[in-house]
C-alpha cells in the first residue's frame, strides 16, 4: 500500500524512457519548441512538467530558434545525476532545497547576478547560486467529512488534542510522508523538528494511530479527498489548493502555530552548454515571481512579502549551509531512526 | 645692475612638498594599517565562527556503545552562514578514520593531540578559512581523537576586506587631501613674514637705511638682526663715502683756490712778463686739476647714485632754463649766445640731480670748446615717445673718427687741444641717459660748422 | 661796492681780500658764522660770499637765518663740494648763485654783476669820466644822449680802463683780464677789443691811445676848453 504510490505517480507523470548510460532514474522527459531549433536548454527539474509549461511555452514565445528538453526526476536522482555522474544539463529546478543548496556548496553551480536576482528577497538568495522562484507552504490537508461535528484544528497543538480525544474516528485514517523516500517530506520533517516541539509529540499520536506513509503530496490530497485519509500532515499546500476539481471535500489548513515555506529553487549549473539561455531563464522565472507584475502563466501563490501582519505564522525555510545539516549521513541515520520510533511504535 | 642671486628653490614649495611627502607617506601608512587591522579583525571574527561551529560540532560527538555519534547541530552548520554567504565543509573523523562529512577536505597537518588549530587551504578550487578541534575520547577502552574540522571559503571576508580597503583608501585619500590643503596654508602663513619683510624692504627708498623694528617670528630674529646691522654698516659706509668725496673735494680745492686766487693777485702786481708766463701756467695747471677733480667726483657722485636711481617727475624744460640761467654769465665771459629753444614743458620720469649734471657736463664741455662771440644752443623737444635734448653749439664739430671714443673715460676731443677739460664729461652724459634708459648720440650739424650733442630719453 | 666774505681758511681768504680791494672794493672778512652774524648786523653790504663748511657751523644755517632776518644782501656761495645738491639746496636757502672753488675772478665778478643787475641794486656804481657815464652792472656806456650797450669784453676793458684812467696798461695784463687762462690768445687779439672801444668813443672827448712798446692808455683829449 505504501510503495504503490511510487508506481503510481511514476506512471502517471510520464511514459518511461530508458537511457542506458545514465544510471539515474527519470520520471519524464518533454520538449518545447521546434524540434529544429538551434539552441536547446536543458532543465532538470523536481516540478511536474504541468506546472511550468505555461511559464516555459512564454519563455519560449518570440524565440523560433530555441527549445527546452525537460527531465524530470525526483529530487534525489537530481542530485545523483549532477553529483555524482555529471550529467549535463543547464539548470537545475528543485523543490529540495538542502540539496540545491549542496549542489550549490559543492561547487556544482555557477554565479549569476542580474537585475532579476534583485528582484529576490535577501533570504531567497543564496551566493547569487541559488534562487527561490516559489514559496510553498507546508500545510496540513484535512477530509471535512471525517472532522464532521469536531473543531477544525488550527494548529499542531489543536490537531493533538483532537486526534487523542478521537482515535476511533482516524486511526488508520492519518498520513505524512515517508521520510525514507520524500526529500520534500524530510526537509519539512527536519524543520518541523527544529523549529516546534509539537512535532514530536505529534509524530507519537500519528504513530500511535497507524500512520500511512506516503511519498508524494498528491497521492495524499487524492487520499483524502477520496474519504481514504482523514488528515495528511505537512503535504504541499500550493499543490493542494490548486487542485480546484477537490475544493469541496478537502480542506487546507495552514498551521497557525508556524508554517514552513519550501523554497522551490533553481541553480545555473556549472558548465552549462547554454549559459545565456539558462540565465537568460532564470531571469524569466525570477521576473515572473518577484516582479511587480502579475504574470497569470506563474502557477505558485505569490505571498506578500511582508511577512509582518497578514502571515506571521508563514516562515520561509532559510536557504544557507545550515541545511546541510540534516543531509549528514549520521544525522540522518539518528533523525530517521527516531522518527521510525516515534511513527511506526511496532 | 642689482644681481639676483641664484635661486636654489622656493622655500614655500620646499616646505609645501616636505609636508605633502609627510602627508603621504602618513596616509600610505594609514592605508596599510586600516588594511591590515581590518585583514585580521575579518579573519578573526570568521576565525571565531569557525572556533565556535566546531566546537559545537565536537560537543555533539557521543560514545554509542562501540561507536562514535555525531549529532551536528542545525546552529553549527547555520551559524556560519550568519556571517556571510560562504561554502561551508566540515569532516569528521576518530583515531584518522573518516566518520562523516567532506571525505577529502584537508585537515590540519599538525593534527596532535587535543586543541584547535586555524589554517587556510585550497579545497574545491577555493581558498578556504578552516579550524580542526580535537577531543580526546575512550572508545572500546582505548583513547581515540576525535578531530572535527570546519571549513569556510573566505568570499566574505575578501568582501569584507575589500570594503575595509576601499574605505582605507578614502580615508587615506581624504586625509592626504586634508593634510595637503593644510600643507599649503601652513607653508604659506610660514612664508608669509619672510614675504612680508622682503616686501616691506624693497618698497623702501634707496637711501632708506632704517632698521627693521616690526615683530618677526623668532626664527627670523637672526635674519633680521643681521640685516639691520648689516644696514647700519652699510649707512655708516655711505654717509662715509658721501662725506668723503665732500670732504675729499674740500680738502683739494680749498687750497687750490687759495693758491689760483693768489696766483691772480700776483699776476695783477707782477709785471716781468717770464714770472706773468709763470703765473698764468700755474693758473691754468690749477684749473686744469680742478676741473678734472670736479668732474671724478661728479662721476663717482653719478654711479653713486644710478645705482640708486631716485626718479621723479620733471620737467626737462624747466630743468635747461635754470640750467642755461646759471651758465649765461660765464657764457658771456666769452660773449658766447646761450640760447634755449624750449617748446612748453617735458616731462620724465628722471633723477634731477643726475639728469641736471650730465646737462651741465655738456654745455661746460660746449662752453669751453667754442671759440668766442659764436652760439650754443639748448633745445628741448618731443618727438613722438621721446624727448630729445639737444646742445648744438658752432665749435666746428667732432673730428670725423673718433666720436664714440669721446664718451670713454679721459679721452679727449682733437679741437680740445689747449682748452682745460677732459672727455669725462661725455662719459657722465652717457652714464646719466643710459641709467634712464636713454642714450647719449653724438653727431656733427649739417652744414658741418659745430657739434650737436642729444641726450635722448625714450 | 662792499663785500662780506665770510671764510675760515685764513690763506684763501686772504689772497681774495686781496683780490678784491685791488680792483678797489671794500672787504670785510669774517671767518666763522658769529663773526658773520656779528658784521652782518652792524653794516650793510652790497654783496655777501659765504662758505659753506665753517668751523662753527654749516653756512646754510647762516643762510637761513640771514633771510629768516629778512636782510635782503644777495648771498653768493664759495663751495668746495661737488654734489651738485648742495649747490640746488643753497639756491633754495636762499642764496642768489654759488660759484666752486676755485673760482676765475672774472667768473665771480661776472656772477656778482649779475645778482646785483637782477636785484636791481647799486645804480649808483655809474661812474663818470669826461663825458662818459660808464655803468659796469648795466653793462652801458652813455655818451650825452646816447646809450650804448657793450658786449662783455668791451665792458670789462672799458672797466679796467675806467679804473684808472692815464695808466698805461700793457697788453699782456689786458689779456689776463679779458681772457681766461685756458684760452690761448695773442696779445694782438687785444687790439680787437681796443679797436672797438675807440669806436664807441669816437666824437667823444676820451681816448685810447697806444703807448708804443708798453701798451694802452685812456684819458681825456685835452680839449680847446
Amino acid at each position: 500500500m505504501r510503495y504503490l504510490a511510487i508506481c503510481l505517480s511514476a506512471l502517471c507523470s510520464a511514459i518511461l524512457i530508458s537511457f542506458p548510460l545514465q544510471a539515474y532514474e527519470i520520471e519524464g522527459q518533454h520538449r518545447f519548441g521546434p524540434d529544429d531549433a538551434n539552441r536547446v536548454l536543458r532543465i532538470i527539474s523536481t516540478a511536474d512538467v504541468d506546472i511550468l509549461e505555461p511559464l516555459m511555452t512564454l519563455y519560449l514565445k518570440g524565440q523560433p530558434d530555441v527549445a527546452i528538453d525537460y527531465t524530470l526526476v525526483s529530487s534525489g536522482e537530481l542530485m545523483t545525476a549532477i553529483a555524482d555522474e555529471g550529467a549535463q544539463f543547464d539548470l537545475a529546478l528543485s523543490s529540495a532545497m538542502d540539496l540545491q543548496i549542496k549542489l550549490a556548496n559543492d561547487g556544482f553551480s555557477a554565479v549569476h547576478e542580474s537585475s532579476a536576482t534583485d528582484l529576490v528577497p535577501e533570504w531567497g538568495n543564496w551566493r547569487n547560486h541559488v534562487f527561490a522562484f516559489s514559496q510553498e507552504e507546508a500545510s496540513i490537508v484535512v477530509s471535512p467529512q471525517a472532522f464532521a461535528g469536531l473543531p477544525m484544528p488550527r494548529d499542531r497543538q489543536e490537531l493533538i488534542n483532537i486526534l487523542r480525544r478521537h482515535p476511533e474516528r482516524f486511526a488508520g485514517r492519518v498520513a505524512t510522508y515517508d521520510l525514507r523516500q520524500s526529500g520534500t517530506g524530510y526537509l519539512f520533517a527536519t524543520q518541523d523538528a527544529r523549529t516546534t516541539e509539537t512535532f514530536w509529540r505529534l509524530m507519537e499520536v500519528m504513530g500511535s494511530l497507524d500512520a500511512q506513509l506516503f511519498c508524494c503530496s498528491g497521492v495524499m490530497i487524492e487520499a483524502v479527498s477520496r474519504g481514504d485519509l482523514a488528515v495528511a500532515y505537512n503535504v504541499l499546500g500550493s499543490y493542494a489548493r490548486a487542485r480546484e476539481d477537490l475544493a469541496d471535500s478537502i480542506a487546507v489548513i495552514d498551521p497557525a502555530d508556524i508554517t514552513s515555506m519550501m523554497l522551490r529553487t533553481a541553480i545555473l549549473l556549472k558548465g552549462a552548454n547554454e549559459d545565456a539561455l539558462a540565465r537568460s531563464f532564470i531571469d524569466h522565472l525570477l521576473r515572473s515571481a518577484w516582479g511587480a507584475d502579475t504574470v497569470p502563466e506563474y502557477p505558485f501563490y505569490k505571498w506578500h512579502l511582508d511577512r509582518s501582519e497578514a502571515a506571521a505564522a508563514t516562515k520561509p525555510i532559510r536557504l544557507g549551509p545550515g541545511l546541510l545539516v540534516f543531509l549528514d549521513a549520521q544525522k540522518r541515520k539518528r533523525f530517521l531512526r527516531a522518527w521510525l520510533a516515534a511513527i511506526k511504535q511496532e | 645692475m642689482t644681481e639676483i642671486p641664484q635661486s636654489s628653490g622656493s622655500l614655500s614649495r620646499r616646505l609645501t612638498l616636505q609636508l605633502m611627502s609627510g602627508a603621504a607617506i602618513l596616509a600610505t601608512m594609514l592605508y596599510f594599517v586600516v588594511l591590515n587591522v581590518a585583514r585580521d579583525l575579518a579573519e578573526t571574527s570568521q576565525d571565531n565562527i569557525l572556533f565556535a561551529s566546531a566546537t559545537a560540532i565536537l560537543e555533539a560527538t557521543s560514545v554509542q556503545g562501540e561507536e562514535v555519534e555525531v549529532d551536528i547541530p542545525y546552529g553549527a552548520l547555520s551559524m556560519l552562514g550568519n556571517v556571510s554567504d560562504d561554502r561551508v565543509f566540515y569532516r569528521i573523523s576518530v583515531a584518522d578514520t573518516f566518520l562523516t562529512g567532506y571525505r577529502d577536505l584537508p585537515q590540519d597537518p599538525q593534527e596532535n593531540g587535543a586543541g584547535s588549530r586555524y589554517f587556510t587551504d585550497t579545497y574545491k578550487g577555493e581558498s578556504v578559512r578552516a579550524i580542526t578541534v580535537m577531543r580526546r575520547i575512550s572508545l572500546n577502552a582505548q583513547a581515540a581523537d576525535v578531530a572535527v574540522t570546519v571549513a569556510q571559503t573566505r568570499t566574505g571576508q575578501m568582501a569584507t576586506v575589500a570594503r575595509m580597503s576601499q574605505v582605507a583608501l578614502i580615508s587615506g585619500a581624504g586625509f592626504f587631501t586634508v593634510a595637503a590643503v593644510l600643507a599649503v596654508l601652513t607653508a604659506r602663513s610660514a612664508i608669509r613674514p619672510l614675504n612680508r619683510l622682503a616686501g616691506s624692504v624693497s618698497r623702501r627708498g634707496p637711501k632708506d637705511m632704517r632698521p627693521v623694528i616690526g615683530p618677526v617670528p623668532s626664527e627670523m630674529v637672526p635674519l633680521v638682526t643681521s640685516l639691520n646691522r648689516f644696514m647700519a654698516r652699510l649707512k655708516t659706509s655711505l654717509t662715509r663715502s658721501e662725506d668723503f668725496i665732500a670732504e675729499a673735494a674740500h680738502r683739494v680745492r680749498t687750497p687750490l683756490a687759495t693758491v689760483r686766487t693768489q696766483a691772480e693777485v700776483l699776476l695783477r702786481r707782477v709785471d716781468r712778463e717770464e714770472n706773468r708766463h709763470s703765473l698764468r701756467e700755474m693758473i691754468r695747471a690749477i684749473d686744469e686739476s680742478s676741473r678734472a677733480a670736479g668732474q671724478l667726483l661728479d662721476h663717482a657722485m653719478v654711479t653713486y647714485r644710478t645705482d640708486h636711481l631716485e626718479r621723479e617727475r620733471i620737467d626737462l624744460a624747466e630743468l635747461v632754463r635754470e640750467l642755461v640761467a646759471r651758465l649765461q654769465p660765464v657764457a658771456e665771459l666769452k660773449d658766447l649766445t646761450l640760447v634755449a629753444d624750449l617748446e612748453g614743458d617735458a616731462w620724465l620720469h628722471g633723477d634731477a640731480i643726475l639728469i641736471q649734471n650730465a646737462v651741465r657736463n655738456i654745455l661746460d664741455n660746449a662752453i669751453k670748446y667754442s671759440p668766442r662771440e659764436r652760439k650754443i644752443t639748448v633745445s628741448v623737444k618731443r618727438d613722438g615717445e621721446s624727448i630729445n635734448l639737444q646742445v648744438t653749439d658752432e665749435a666746428g664739430g667732432f673730428p670725423t673718427e673718433g666720436s664714440a671714443l669721446l664718451t670713454e673715460r679721459f679721452a679727449r676731443g682733437q679741437n680740445s687741444a689747449g682748452t682745460v677739460g677732459s672727455g669725462l664729461g661725455l662719459t657722465i652724459a652717457k652714464e646719466v641717459a643710459e641709467a634712464h634708459g636713454g642714450s647719449l648720440i653724438l653727431n656733427n650739424t649739417k652744414d658741418g660748422g659745430g657739434a650737436c650733442v642729444t641726450l635722448q630719453f625714450v | 661796492m662792499r663785500f662780506l666774505l665770510v671764510e675760515d681758511n685764513e690763506g684763501l681768504a686772504g689772497a681774495v681780500l686781496d683780490r678784491l680791494r685791488l680792483d678797489g672794493h671794500v672787504v670785510d672778512h669774517a671767518a666763522d658764522i658769529s663773526a658773520a652774524d656779528h658784521f652782518a648786523s652792524t653794516a650793510d653790504y652790497d654783496l655777501i660770499l659765504l662758505d659753506i663748511m665753517l668751523p662753527d657751523g654749516d653756512g646754510r644755517n647762516f643762510l637761513k637765518a640771514h633771510r629768516a632776518r629778512q636782510n635782503e644782501t644777495p648771498v653768493i656761495v664759495l663751495t668746495a663740494r661737488s654734489e651738485v645738491s648742495d649747490r640746488v639746496g643753497v639756491l633754495d636757502l636762499g642764496a642768489d648763485d654759488y660759484i666752486t672753488k676755485p673760482f676765475d675772478f672774472s667768473e665771480l665778478e661776472a656772477r656778482c654783476r649779475a645778482v646785483l643787475r637782477r636785484r636791481g641794486g647799486a645804480s649808483s656804481n655809474a661812474q663818470r669820466f669826461g663825458s662818459l657815464v660808464f655803468d659796469a652792472l648795466a653793462g652801458t656806456l652813455r655818451i650825452g644822449e646816447e646809450v650804448i650797450t657793450l658786449r662783455n669784453r668791451e665792458l670789462r676793458l672799458l672797466e679796467v680802463f675806467m679804473s684808472a684812467p692815464d695808466r698805461i696798461f700793457s697788453k699782456s695784463k689786458l689779456v689776463d683780464r679779458l681772457f681766461s687762462y685756458d684760452e690761448d690768445v695773442s696779445e694782438n687779439a687785444i687790439e680787437v677789443y681796443v679797436g672797438r672801444l675807440r669806436k664807441h668813443l669816437a666824437g667823444t672827448d676820451v681816448e685810447i691811445a697806444t703807448v708804443r712798446g708798453l701798451g694802452y692808455r685812456m684819458s681825456l683829449i685835452p680839449g680847446p676848453s
